[in-house]
């Protein structure tokens, strides 16, 4: 049953639907992949096989007896541990929060309780998703399955690590500068950022509320798709989701085509700087496209040059005001200093005890930003290029319809690489992080391993604000074109992991 | 070169209710001069006619009819806290004894 772990979500779904394959093998063969690999990868925080098994028993026994199940009934999926589970404990890669189980459910894992997936596990991240290595998880950082000296990503390098290591066939990630594309485009899977609002953040623990989205990460495009589909969709819990459908991301998927379509080469994105063997992948995935029948138009961007800068204060300032919560009263962790402390003693010694350096550091900053004085000079001038970004996409999306970029500037880096020295980490996030200041979706699809390091590189295509099924169309369109050229499937490359 | 210096991220520190050790207010104010003299530049290419934008996405403000619905029990409720006490959170003193 090991060849079970190298299906796609898709294949999964029709092996049970025709009853060749039932849940509980699948949920076995990827429980059997995570004892396997797992103490090696560490994509997990948390593993729940009981709960995983009892979920996959239960849809097998309803299948059996005739009962019409939803969509996705049976597929195992992992969960970031950022988002709220009844069942399993809730940390955000922090200590401050370690051991906490929350009293309820994200939306979207109660939609995926609804779809009756077995939950298998949670997974790693940066503290509270800051950062893009998960080098800054309190619980240790998650390995890039193609190269274990090298970081998954991140944050999200837990949910990234475990798809491209088999130990899941779907995953949930949040991106909020980039923490779903980014571990996507260097473990050599599929993550989509959708729409701002397109999913529910209800049970999200916050980073910065006006960047948040949760999203799908995957082997492919089409696996993606079904997971968007059942998470999607207005929540009354949840002021800032989306009130209306975005439509069907399967059916965008599965109509996959680039002919016809304007595709945006962002000048500013275009490669300068560049890994080399990043830049030679996105060139040979232009002219795939351009061999498609899709047009290559030239859209000039000046504002991105400014957009980490803005993204830097917005996100710390939100941050710091989110982050708030965590004060020793309600949950999470409690340090009382010696003597007879007040409550301030006590926050204040919990919060240093409890945060880790990045956490601290960028908590200092949004205060920063926020106070009187520094108001207008950076918070302010930040929510002002935020305006010129949303310009500066309204300019290029009236010359293309799709714009294009390498997801990210290089492959993945080695552990330590860029640890120390915060503005270089902040760098890697160069190309998703307009995305988030104007709130449309992006999705990273591997287009090949760069020739000095054969590791992955991502080619990244952002739409306007709503029309996630553009990306799922052009996506699927040019991995199925890649697909044919190399003969398997980008994942396949994947070098085999040395078992326990 | 940025006005940040240790006294500044203690006394933001100390808003921010974080009680940071020495070695950490050095190294925050290095890392924090670095990272705030390169975002400045931002305050050039605006002015005080760009609008700002706090949220990506326009959206109304909307109400609903003011229902009970159901919501956390109590014990739920109290269920993380460190300390609890006949039904509510339980912290330290607020104010100094004087």
């Amino acid at each position: 049953m090991t060849e079970l772990i190298k299906k796609t979500a898709s294949e999964l779904i029709e092996l049970m639907h025709s009853g060749e394959v039932s849940s509980v093998e699948i949920t076995q063969a990827h429980l059997d992949q995570i004892s396997k690999v797992d103490s090696q990868i560490h994509s997990f925080l948390v593993v729940n096989a009981e709960s995983a098994l009892a979920t996959a028993k239960d849809v097998d026994a309803r299948r059996k007896a005739g009962e019409v199940l939803p969509m996705l009934a049976g597929l195992p999926i992992a969960v970031k541990d950022n988002l709220t589970t009844v069942d399993a404990p809730t940390t955000a890669g922090s200590k401050i929060l370690e051991g906490w189980i929350p009293p309820y459910d994200a939306t979207v894992v109660t939609k995926l309780r609804n779809q009756l997936m077995p939950i298998l596990g949670k997974t790693n991240l940066d503290e509270f998703a800051m950062g893009s290595s998960t080098e800054f998880s309190a619980y240790g950082p998650s390995k890039n399955p193609w190269d274990i000296s090298r970081t998954p990503g991140g944050s999200g390098g837990g949910s990234s690590s475990v798809i491209s290591s088999f130990q899941a066939p779907l995953a949930i990630g949040s991106d909020t500068g980039g923490s779903i594309r980014f571990p996507a485009a260097v473990t050599g899977t599929v993550g989509i950022k959708p729409t701002y609002g397109a999913i529910s953040r209800y049970g999200l623990i916050a980073l910065a509320s006006s960047l948040d989205q949760i999203g799908p990460v995957a082997r492919n495009v089409l696996d993606a798709a079904y997971l968007q589909d059942v998470i999607a969709g207005h929540d009354p819990f949840d002021s800032t989701s989306l009130p209306d459908s975005l439509g069907s991301m399967v059916e965008a998927a599965k109509a996959g085509s680039l002919a016809g379509k304007r595709f945006g080469l962002i000048k500013q994105l275009s490669g300068e700087g560049f890994q080399q063997g990043v830049r030679n992948r996105f060139a040979e995935a232009i002219k795939l496209i351009t061999d498609a029948g899709g047009e290559i138009v030239e859209v000039d961007c000046p504002s991105f040059e400014y957009a980490i800068d803005a993204y830097y204060l917005i996100l710390p300032a939100e941050a710091s005001s989110n982050l708030a919560k965590f004060d020793s009263v309600r949950f999470g962790m409690r340090v009382t200093p010696e003597g007879n402390p007040t409550i301030e003693k006590v926050m204040s010694a919990t919060r240093e005890a409890g945060f880790g350096p990045e956490v601290k550091r960028r908590i200092i900053l949004g205060t920063y930003a926020l106070s009187a004085g520094s108001f207008d000079k950076f918070y302010g001038a930040a929510q002002k290029v935020r305006t010129l970004i949303q310009r500066d996409f309204a300019n290029a999306f009236s010359k293309a319809d799709v714009l294009i970029s390498p997801t990210a500037p290089t492959t993945a880096f080695k552990f330590g690489e860029k640890v120390a020295d915060p503005l270089a980490m902040y760098l890697n996030d160069i190309a998703t992080i307009p995305a988030n200041l104007a709130g449309l979706p992006g999705i990273s699809v591997p287009i090949g391993l760069a020739d000095e390091d054969q590791l992955p590189v991502g080619i990244q295509f952002l739409a306007p604000s709503y029309k996630d099924g553009l990306l799922y169309e052009v996506g699927a369109a040019l991995e199925s074109t890649l697909e044919g050229i190399w003969g398997k499937r980008m994942i396949d490359f994947a070098p085999k992991l040395e078992v326990n | 070169m940025s006005e940040i210096t240790p006294d500044l991220v203690r006394h933001l520190a100390n808003l921010a209710r974080i009680d940071l050790t020495d070695a950490e207010l050095l190294r925050f104010t290095e890392q924090l001069s670095v990272i705030v003299d390169s975002v400045a530049k931002i305050s050039n290419i605006v002015d005080e006619n760009t609008p700002a934008t706090s949220h990506p996405i326009p959206l109304n403000n909307v109400f609903r009819e003011d229902e009970i619905r159901p919501s956390l029990t109590q014990a739920d409720a109290l269920s993380g806290a460190p300390d609890s006490a006949q039904g509510r959170f339980k912290v330290a003193a607020i104010l100094d004894e004087e």
